[in-house]
């Protein structure tokens, strides 16, 4: 057995939620301009104010345990706000765990954003060297791998142009190559590969494995199942702050999606969704109906779908659009729907009832959920919905051949196919 | 045997490689002086990011370290030297106040700049870990420069005055050092605290003005009445603004006493200003 390179025992972290207020953590300017006029003394009596109020813990990390061994690549899943970001920023010393402990064998880089410390105003080279300060590198060390990091961001041309011009390919690439030469023994990484181009991301990944290869140890969040299984030996599922269940990656992917299905199969094409007090607009609904109009969360191979959306609330703006992104059981997004910009339509105040016809359902034998969203099309995101809108597709069998194509060894879904033989 | 040595070295690894215990702090933390060093680099390049951001942003960059004082001390030398016709020890009035403003504006400045720093680092503070004291230390040190520019202002005006300059003006490390000191101390009491109230920021700049006018900069501290004397002394700024006039206009009389109890109270600030950031820092990250 190889040594531990990062042993957790019991690490909680807990937030205190002050009861929305007008003196939250949040000052509005208004609110600092009057009180600013009227006795900048004042305000410092607030504390006392504040810690009368109601109040109550939220435990991001709820008594989580488990060992890293050295070399190990091990992968956090988890939904939004299951505790994986909390975690890492434990671990990278960003914030303090509340109880518990943390014990680290080795030198620590973490790389939770891509391009820390840049400066939109300061030329790509002395970027370099303020990043690489930031992530602990000294000004000796880039020195020396000053020429590999260029190379590998590829921005020769523009070491000294303001990073403000470059492209946002450009910025990733630098900030990523600058973290990826670190060198660190223990390498924590938080979803930064979801970023850039698909050749930097595939070089990205690379860079991870050899990382990897050479005997370090990396811890990696992400939401992207199917990179988790390229990169990670074993996964950690973290579940509203607790530690659910670790295993092989492919065992934890699987049954982590799984679970978010689960609540999809028992509902039978009607999704409610939680009171959201925090949203003016959003979706309180979705149905999934049949030909019939009847709502069904199974289907087979070329039947019709109706998506029904409920919203609740009054639309900001007019012009909104909804959208829908499909995505297979592994995880990967593959397809597109958008009453706006796909099809040339709009929503207006007061439409709270919408529809999205699928024709036909094209779709190789399983499972497959939806993301949603509520929008302005570039300008603003009123809400979100995601994993919980799932169906199963029962049979795939367009030809009615016998043959049920299944999803992965079978692909995604199926083009319509004549086949003969051409005779000379 | 082979493998035998090489499973020993195995297991004597961890205590070779560094080992990093994270756990809840309590109570008041220290100052880890090993860990600011090891991070000098970044104390460095952020100080200069600083001042290389002034200058690339600004229209008139140099231009505006220069003028900035040169201006304020006209018209204090016209207010007070030429109304009000206040003593000055005898130096021309806009040279005495200029020398007053030199150390002045090194501690306004940094504790302007500081007592905004952490907030305008926020995503760097809620991203990546560095001893937090750096920051405003950076800051802090980007003022020497525009310190730098305004004691070549100073050069020249004493040239223009004819001031003849003497071994006293081996005592200015000192008093620079003083006001460094009584600055940082300040500007963290203030920076850790404006993370939490940033109205913070809108009382400083009327905290500054009264601190203006309660140190020697537009008036000499001869004037300040006997019965005050003590607790007027007890503003560091006191005294390092006469050691400034002193060093370099070999005017006014610097006391033992007055250095002494500036220097207790600008440690005090110091010292208080170090325990308390260090106590509040755990939660920045939170709170930014």
């Amino acid at each position: 057995m190889s040594n531990v390179a990062i042993r957790v025992e019991h690490l909680s972290k807990a937030y205190r939620i002050a009861h929305q207020t007008s003196r939250s953590r949040y000052h509005t300017l208004r609110d600092d301009v009057t009180n600013a006029l009227r006795a900048p003394l004042r305000r410092w009596h607030a504390p006392a104010a504040e810690r009368q109020q109601p109040s109550e813990l939220f435990y991001a990390l709820d008594d989580v345990s488990f060992d890293v061994h050295e070399g190990e690549v091990v992968g956090i899943i988890g939904r939004n706000g299951a505790g994986k970001s909390t975690l890492l920023k434990i671990l990278s010393r960003i914030t303090e765990p509340t109880r518990g402990r943390a014990e680290i064998y080795g030198r620590v880089g973490s790389l939770l954003e891509v391009g820390t410390g840049f400066h939109p105003e300061l030329t790509g080279r002395e970027n370099i060297f303020l990043s690489g300060a930031v992530l602990g590198m000294t000004r000796a060390e880039v020195q020396r791998k000053f020429d590999e990091i260029v190379a590998f961001a590829e921005v020769e041309k523009f070491l000294d142009t303001p990073a403000k011009h470059y492209s946002s390919g450009m910025y990733v690439r630098l900030g990523f190559a600058v973290a990826a030469h670190l060198e660190p023994e223990i390498l924590l990484v938080d979803e930064v590969l979801a970023v850039g181009d698909i050749n930097f991301r595939r070089k990205s990944l690379g860079k991870m494995h050899a990382v990897s290869r050479s005997g370090r140890t990396v811890f990696f969040v992400s939401h992207d199942m199917s990179s988790i299984r390229q990169l990670c030996q074993r996964v950690l599922w973290l579940d509203a702050g607790k530690l659910k269940m670790q295993g092989t990656a492919e065992e934890t992917t699987l049954r982590y999606e799984a679970a978010n299905l689960a609540t999809a199969q028992a509902s039978d094409g009607h999704f409610a969704r939680a009171p959201q007090p925090a949203r003016d607009f959003y979706i309180e609904w979705v149905e999934l109906r049949d030909r019939e109009g009847k709502p069904r969360a199974q289907y087979r191979f070329g039947e019709p779908m109706e998506i029904v959306f409920a919203l609740r609330g009054q639309a900001p703006q007019d012009g909104y659009t909804v959208e829908w992104v499909l995505f297979n059981e592994r995880g990967n997004r593959i397809s597109f729907g958008a009453a706006n910009p796909v099809r040339d339509v709009y929503f207006n105040r007061g439409d709270n009832r919408i529809s999205c016809r699928l024709e036909s359902l094209p779709l190789t034998t399983g499972s497959y959920h939806f993301y949603l969203s509520v929008r302005v099309w570039g300008l603003a995101r009123w809400d979100e919905w995601e994993d919980q809108v799932a169906f199963r597709i029962l049979l795939c069998d367009p030809y009615n051949s016998g043959f049920d194509i299944p999803a992965g060894p079978g692909g995604d879904f199926v083009l319509a196919q004549q086949w003969s033989v051409i005779r000379a | 045997m082979r493998d035998l040595s090489h499973a020993d070295a195995k297991s004597a690894a961890p205590l070779r490689r560094p080992r990093l215990i994270i756990e809840p702090t309590r109570g008041w933390a220290r100052l880890n002086l090993r860990e600011l060093w090891l991070y000098r680099d970044l104390l460095w390049l952020l100080a200069l990011r600083d001042v290389q951001l002034r200058y690339k942003q600004t229209v008139l960059g140099i231009a505006w370290v220069i003028l900035q004082p040169l201006v304020a001390a006209g018209i204090f030398a016209v207010i007070f030297g030429a109304f009000a016709k206040l003593p000055s020890d005898g130096t021309p009035y806009l040279l005495f106040v200029f020398c007053g403003l030199l150390p002045w504006n090194l501690f306004a400045g940094a504790v302007q700049r500081a007592g905004n720093s952490l907030v305008g680092s926020a995503n760097l503070i809620s991203k990546v870990y560095f001893p937090r004291l750096i920051i405003p230390l950076a800051s802090v040190f980007a003022v020497l420069i525009d310190l730098g520019v305004a004691l070549g202002v100073m050069a020249l005006l004493m040239i223009v005055y004819q001031v003849p300059v003497t071994a006293q003006i081996l005592a200015l490390p000192f008093f620079l050092a003083l006001a460094l000191i009584a600055a940082l101390g300040i500007s963290l009491w203030l920076t850790g605290l404006n993370v939490y109230y940033r109205d913070f920021m809108y009382a400083l700049p009327f905290l500054m003005q009264v601190w203006l006018y309660a140190s020697p900069v537009a008036y000499a501290a001869a004037l300040v009445p006997e019965q005050w004397r003590a607790l007027y002394n007890l503003n560091p700024l006191v005294a390092c603004i006469e050691g400034f006039r002193w060093a370099l206009l070999g005017r006014g009389a610097v006391t033992f006493e007055t250095v002494a109890l500036a220097s207790v109270s600008a440690f005090g600030f110091f010292i208080s200003g170090v325990l308390v950031f260090r106590r509040i820092e755990r939660g920045f990250a939170d709170v930014l």
